[in-house]
């Protein structure tokens, strides 16, 4: 017998400080460790934008919701490139400090919970070069942009409960680290970034909303760009999946909690 | 008031538990496919790391933890401080609890000494406020004002743990918990731990204590709690506690051991320890030290390839732990450039064995240059000292006067003695 829910919650309150200062330490050893620093925030989607334009947009004439094609991907890439890098740096992120976790105590899920957390920074700085790419393209700039921080808790949320989930296995087992770019990139086309909904045939289309990123990605776009609406279904399920899924992912993690310090 | 309150405590790890890690997602699979009814196979081997664990502490009592490497010391302490979880039994902790496992947890090599004095400090459980108010104190503690701003992988290992203990000494628990932080870093830095610890004594918090330094121990903990196998062995008064459990170790017959079967040792066994003789003036086997007498300590050791620069040390400890002399073959030679595989002895003649009578125990190692460790024995052997009329006065010796002796003479400086009040002492040949 564990301890409950709201004693869970007591204690994760009195270790505010401390979740503080594990996403300080993360965002400022990235920034100091990389040659880069900011600049990397921007180098990853910029450049799969580009590289996605030319195969998909230009050559494979992937249709775009009569968005201009760079946007379209963009505004997705951007959210994406945030959740797959939480979510493989959180997934590790037990592993990575197995020393601290044989030394002291304190909430585990801290630790994973700093990670989604800490990569948010980079996030902010894309989604503000996503503003320079809608004036580029002339797309006027409205006040739904600032429904993107709104979007980003359940990304935030969706991104801890899945790596959640992938850190426990990590933590048990030793291939589980193999596969997970594997699984991200899988997810990746799992999810309308290269492509929209619309090319899905309409009786397929609901099997898309599984993916709690589809409705989200999908607001993400519909929110700055004037001529597309928010599909609500999509992202309600979206939103219900992603609750359950953190569901799952704490009450799991807790699970094997007690065994982490003797096993990793 | 009770601060800590141990009940039936046990803590059971799966052999092999530690490799764990190494299980692949993988093989689980496929054994869930072999057996879908949920059989599993054999069960794990367990092993108890504690079992039935009781004791209680009251507020502001020092108690010191001691027990042979794998007693199960450093198990308790992490199910105390709540880092691993007990698979039976209960504790309970009263108030704030610190726990030092380590100096400098959580440090960060590209994080300056102020940046890592936060981050270390709300890891170890000390809120910001705190810190902000403590931080001019802790760096002048470790002493690195002049680096306070430079990143850590710049500073020697000296600093960082001058820099970690700085932290912890202000953590301001109503618990600690210390495992073995004096087995590291230098002598003055061992000293100044020593002095925080007796500070925190008087300062009336609770302290437990795990050390190998029997010595430090019985200074600092009244009461001392024996643990062997993971179980509580004794629980008693530093001294008496500590004479037992030093006791233990005397497991060899008079006149020298057998150490080949010596089962507690560590080292790489490229060299191996295989026994040790006690050898008169003559260099006739001796079961019978005593005080001033001459010693030849002689060495056996078993060499399986050609060793290149071996050293060899012999330390004298006294009963409580407490090194009273070592030396080897780096201080004083002779230099063994090549030794070939095969059995070797060494002789390590001393000329006056300027002990008090008593029991003493002797560690052996055979080392590399660079440190590496072939073999070591701890306590291996144990030397008993009678006493003996050392000053030639008729009167013996007893420890009363101190761990050694010296070979003194008192005369007058008067000038109207004739010398005979004095008497040449400790010169070993008096038989």
């Amino acid at each position: 017998m564990g301890p409950t829910a709201g004693e869970r919650l007591r204690e994760l309150w009195q270790y505010r400080e401390l979740l503080y200062f594990m996403v300080w330490r993360d965002i400022k050893v990235r920034y100091k460790q990389t040659l880069l620093g900011v600049a990397w925030a921007l180098i990853q989607p910029v450049f799969t934008t580009v590289v996605f334009f030319l195969f998909f947009g230009k050559m494979a004439k992937m249709p775009s919701d009569g968005i201009p094609y760079p946007v379209f991907s963009y505004l997705g890439l951007a959210a994406w490139t945030y959740f797959a890098g939480a979510v493989s740096y959180a997934s590790n992120s037990m592993v990575a400090n197995a020393r601290l976790l044989t030394k002291v105590y304190f909430p585990r899920i801290l630790i994973p919970a700093a990670g989604v957390l800490s990569t948010l920074p980079d996030f902010a700085i894309s989604s503000l070069l996503g503003l320079v790419v809608l004036k580029i393209y002339g797309i006027p700039i409205g006040w739904g942009f600032l429904l993107w921080p709104v979007l980003a808790l359940p990304l935030v949320l969706l991104a801890l409960g899945a790596s959640l989930f992938l850190a426990t296995l990590n933590v048990r087992f030793r291939d589980v680290k193999y596969a997970i770019p594997f699984l991200i990139q899988l997810w990746l086309f799992l999810t309308p970034i290269i492509y929209p909904t619309s090319i899905v045939p309409e009786r397929f289309r609901h099997l898309t909303f599984i993916n709690p990123l589809t409705g989200l990605i999908n607001a993400f776009r519909a929110v700055v760009l004037p001529d597309i609406a928010v599909a609500w279904p999509a992202l309600l399920t979206g939103l219900a999946l992603t609750l359950l899924l953190l569901i799952g992912g704490v009450t799991m993690f807790h699970r094997f909690e007690r065994s982490f310090a003797d096993i990793i | 008031m009770e601060s800590i309150r141990v009940e039936n405590l046990g803590k059971r790890y799966r052999l092999g538990q530690l490799q764990q890690g190494d299980t692949m997602l993988r093989e689980a699979l496929v054994n869930l496919a072999r057996r879908p009814l949920g059989r599993r196979g054999p069960e794990p081997e367990t092993i108890w790391a504690l079992r039935a664990i009781d004791f209680t502490v009251d507020e502001g009592e020092v108690v010191g933890i001691i027990g042979r490497n794998g007693a199960g010391k450093s198990t308790l302490l992490k199910v105390l401080s709540r880092i691993t979880h007990p698979t039976e039994g209960t504790m309970k902790v009263r108030g704030r609890l610190a726990s030092l496992l380590e100096v400098g947890t959580g440090f960060h090599e590209e994080l300056t000494g102020r940046e890592n004095i936060y981050l270390n400090g709300s890891i170890m459980g000390m809120k910001r406020r705190e810190i902000d108010r403590k931080i001019d104190q802790i760096v002048a503690f470790a002493g690195v004002e002049t680096f306070i701003d430079t990143p850590i992988k710049r500073y020697s290992s000296g600093m960082r743990l001058r820099l970690g203990f700085a932290v912890a000494a202000h953590l301001d628990p109503d618990v600690l918990l210390v495992d073995e932080v004096l087995a590291v870093g230098d002598a003055e830095f061992q000293k100044k731990c020593l002095r925080t610890m007796g500070e925190l004594r008087s300062g009336g918090r609770t302290v437990l204590f795990v050390s190998h330094n029997m010595a430090a121990v019985e200074n600092l903990c009244p009461r001392v709690i024996w643990i062997d196998e993971g179980r509580v062995v004794r629980d008693g008064p530093a001294a008496e506690v500590i004479r037992e459990y030093m006791a233990t170790f005397a497991t060899s017959r008079r006149g020298g051991a057998d150490l080949d079967a010596v089962e507690s040792r560590t080292g790489t066994g490229e060299g191996r320890l295989t026994g040790v003789e006690f050898l008169d003036a003559e260099g006739l086997p001796s079961n019978y030290q005593r005080s001033g007498d001459p010693l030849t300590v002689r060495v056996h050791f078993r060499v399986k390839e050609e060793l290149r620069d071996l050293h060899v040390g012999l330390e004298i400890h006294n009963e409580l732990g407490v090194l009273l002399s070592a030396n080897n073959t780096w201080m004083t030679g002779p230099d063994l450039p090549r030794v070939p595989p095969g059995e070797h002895r060494l002789d390590c003649a001393i000329d006056t064995l300027h002990l008090m009578p008593g029991r003493y125990l002797l560690s052996l190692w055979l080392r590399s240059p660079g440190g590496r460790n072939y073999d070591t024995l701890e306590h291996c052997v144990v030397l008993d000292v009678e006493t003996a009329d050392v000053y030639g006065s008729g009167r013996g010796i007893d420890p009363r006067y101190g761990l050694i002796f010296l070979p003194a003479r008192w005369s007058r400086a008067d000038g109207d003695g004739d010398g005979d009040t004095g008497s040449e002492a400790g010169s070993g040949d008096r038989t």
